[in-house]
């Protein structure tokens, strides 16, 4: 009668493990990651200080876990009481356990064939409300996930993976919806930006970022272009719980190169939008790049910041763009307040009063080829930046490389690239790549460490002293943020294309990052 | 439905586009290829998947999805070009033993249909009665101590369901194993496991709860194969009753 007496201890209680309120008050336990960026305001800093700039220089590595893909590994892993949540490429995501980096879980999506996605089938990581995991996927279908067992609870399709959607973001979850944005920009979408309910999967709002006939904003484009006028929405935004705003930048025009089939400033592509979440109204939006023809994606992660500025207190947004400006928005208003370059630009000879940018016109491509800084990977891209309170800087890693474009056609046909250019390296110099600190209400450059190629991490910052990064050769490093003098390095053997994170297990910090194959994490000894 | 092999379907239709003379003539066509595939698989595959598709050094084949071969033309490539950056690798063989190799394949994840005694829809009220929700997730809900049934009827075979509710501990799933673990500071714990290596060992109670040991940290670390935390039902059910919930898990198939 054994059994009969274990079967009394068997309720399982279905726990709201992460509900809304933590997300909200993440800040109170710094000992977990609970949402992609630490935090709403997206600041990716930590106010953990264990390993600080006195010790780092001991840091090892605690348990490495290894994938089978081959693709680009850019998981920003969710850490809550014990167990680590990772997305692998393509659309697989697993459940570690925190002491030993042992698998609790697996969840492994079959693919259909025919998938495009333009730069790899990658994945940047999950979500977590309530007692549920939440996945995007390459075939654009977002999943719920039973966080104890990953088992599916919902599948529904966002939309149609054979027309180029797909989902690479990390969702973001906000009280009673996961906000989930689209990729596609290379293959002639109309992008969106999509709100969904937790239990059911049943979608909310929609807010395209392409207006439709009758929309303010539709005259932007000319003729039928904004049918397949881009904008997509693929890197995490940001939200401020109190002015009740979603942030979230969006994504090129389509055909990237081609300018003159869709005439117009092309709103909102190349944008931050602040959308009131209960409804997907836009509140305001602010075009950083009308009318962009150099496929500059102004998908970077928004980081809200609250500072005095011009001799008066004022609610921030900060955005080191992927165009090479460095960016101070008013994020009530979206009024345009600093604009600077951060990294070598030749796009623009300027920006106006407005924050409109002064084209160059010599960098638009054309037949013979036509020069520009950054070339179409960016300044920056969709690696985070970082924000630190205990120095007052922000971090951000920097691209220094050009391209050569030469004009090709566009003829749009569903599921196929819709770019128009192609591109040429420059020879005769490497191109460059910095781990930048710069002043956050100017931009002006305070410290920068050189890495050999430009990199494609993403950084953190702490209350240690510390801000960590990684190069494209493997190196995964931590750096005074005061001074920016390297301070320990670990050669993980493979680039490091990802966001590092920092969280506590049984009252140690650790560090994880993800590398090449492997996700890593670093201690202190014991 | 876009994706996941059905555990049944037309085999081999979709993948070889046979010449239908008349309705006889097509099924011995399709009872050679599938002969072929039988052969085929065997000489072909068997040594890294099993002789049943079980799996082994490969994946196991015997499920009614396939992770990586979603659809039929999926199944396909995957068998004729192998899977980069693994060790299944492509294949020398003529599309035509491809596709037979396919509908083989297709075969050893099917539950075959069974003359099922019971009422379905009673038997939704008995597994409701019976509370097994408490343990098993069906439809986003319930424990997850047991297997999760949202897709029961098509990985089991009436007989087998059964067995286990009447017999639970001699249809054990495999790879479950309950554990009795006893901590050098005295806890006594009792779970199944959810994953081990050399040095640890995370289990779940039978609250759902999951914990993770160093096995230096554990007195007593007591695996009970073939145990299982759910009881007989042979003596709450009717025969019909038993009939019933049998007929109804069988009729769990997935989301489809």
């Amino acid at each position: 009668m054994k059994t009969l007496v274990l079967m009394l201890v068997l309720a399982a209680p279905a726990a709201a493990q992460v509900p809304y309120a933590r997300i909200l008050d993440a800040a109170s336990e710094p000992g977990n990651w609970l949402t992609y960026s630490g935090s709403y305001g997206a600041q990716r800093y930590s106010t953990l200080a264990q390993i600080n700039r006195d010790n780092v220089d001991r840091l090892q590595p605690a348990w490495i876990y290894q994938i089978r893909s081959l693709q680009k590994f850019e998981v920003s892993p969710l850490v809550v009481d014990g167990v680590m949540y990772i997305t692998e490429p393509p659309s697989d995501a697993t459940a570690l356990d925190l002491r030993t980096g042992r698998p609790i879980w697996r969840y492994r999506r079959a693919l259909p064939e025919g998938i495009v996605t333009c730069c790899g089938q990658v994945n940047r990581g999950v979500a977590l409300l309530d007692d549920q995991v939440f996945l995007g996927t390459v075939d654009a279908h977002l999943v719920a996930l039973d966080a104890r067992t990953g088992r599916v609870r919902w599948d529904i399709e966002v939309a149609d993976y054979a027309m180029g959607h797909a989902v690479t973001v990390a969702p973001l979850a906000l009280q009673d919806k996961i906000i989930v944005g689209i990729a596609g920009g290379e293959y002639g979408i109309r992008g969106f930006l999509d709100a969904y309910d937790p239990t059911t999967g049943e979608r909310l709002w929609r807010f395209w970022t392409v207006p439709g006939p009758g929309e303010p904003g539709h005259d932007t484009w000319s003729g039928d272009s904004w049918e397949r006028g881009g904008a997509p929405t693929w890197v995490t935004g940001a939200y401020d719980p109190e002015l009740d705003l979603l942030y979230w930048g969006t994504g090129n025009p389509g055909p990237d190169f081609i300018g003159e089939v869709r005439r117009g400033d092309n709103l909102y592509s190349e944008s931050l939008i602040a959308l009131d979440p209960d409804t997907g109204t836009l509140q305001w939006y602010f075009q950083f790049l009308p009318h962009d023809v150099h496929d500059y994606d102004s998908t970077q992660v928004p980081v809200l910041l609250d500072a005095e500025l011009g001799g008066e207190p004022r609610q921030l947004v900060l955005f080191p763009n992927r165009n090479g400006f460095y960016y101070v928005l008013d994020r009530v208003t979206g009024e345009f307040l600093v604009g600077q370059p951060f990294a070598r630009q030749t796009w623009a000879l300027g920006l106006d009063a407005d924050g409109r940018p002064i084209e160059n016109p010599e960098t638009i491509p054309s037949t013979d080829g036509a020069l520009v800084y950054p070339d179409d990977d960016g300044a920056a891209n969709w690696y985070s930046p970082s924000y630190s309170p205990q120095t007052n800087l922000i971090y951000q890693n920097v691209r220094e490389k050009g391209g050569i474009y030469y004009r090709a056609d566009a003829t749009y046909e569903p599921g196929k690239i819709y770019m128009g250019a192609s591109r040429r390296g420059v020879t005769g110099e490497d191109p460059k790549g910095f781990l930048r600190a710069l002043h956050p209400l100017t931009g002006d450059l305070v410290w920068e460490v050189e890495v050999h190629s430009p990199p494609w991490a993403g950084l953190m910052s702490t209350a240690g002293g510390l801000v960590f990064s990684g190069t494209m050769e493997g190196d995964f490093f931590a750096a005074d943020a005061l001074t920016g003098d390297v301070l320990w390095r670990f050669q993980t053997g493979g680039p490091v294309y990802a966001n590092p994170i920092t969280y506590l297990s049984e009252g140690r910090q650790f560090i994880a990052i993800a590398a090449g194959s492997a996700l890593l994490t670093f201690a202190l000894p014991e | 439905m876009r994706w996941g092999v059905a555990a049944g379907g037309a085999i081999g239709v979709a993948l070889v586009p046979l010449v239908v003379l008349s309705a006889p003539t097509v099924v011995t066509a399709q009872t050679a290829e599938m002969e072929q595939g039988k052969r085929l698989y065997e000489s072909q595959c068997g040594s890294c998947h099993g002789p049943l598709g079980n799996g082994g050094r490969g994946a196991n084949l015997a499920q009614p999805r396939l992770r990586r071969a979603s659809d039929d033309q999926a199944l396909f490539n995957i068998i004729r070009r192998g899977i980069p950056g693994t060790e299944m690798p492509g294949s020398p063989l003529t599309p035509r033993q491809v596709s037979s190799i396919a509908a083989y394949v297709k075969t050893l994840g099917r539950v075959e249909p069974e003359d099922i005694p019971g009422d379905g829809r009673r038997g939704e009220a008995v597994f409701a009665a019976l509370d097994c929700a408490r343990c098993h997730t069906l439809g986003g809900r319930g424990g997850i101590v047991g297997p999760g049934l949202d897709d029961i009827g098509a990985r089991r075979s009436a007989a087998h369901l059964r067995e286990a509710l009447l017999d639970p501990e001699a249809s054990v799933p495999s790879g479950f194993l309950q554990l009795r673990v006893v901590t050098k500071d005295g806890r006594a714990l009792t779970g199944f496991r959810v994953n081990e290596d050399a040095f640890s060992i995370q289990f779940r109670d039978l609250s759902g709860r999951l914990h993770s040991f160093w096995k230096y940290e554990l007195d007593v670390l007591e695996q009970q194969w073939q145990r299982s935390p759910m009881g007989s039902y042979a003596a709450r059910l009717t025969s019909e009753q038993t009939d019933d919930l049998v007929a109804y898990l069988v009729s769990l198939k997935g989301a489809q």
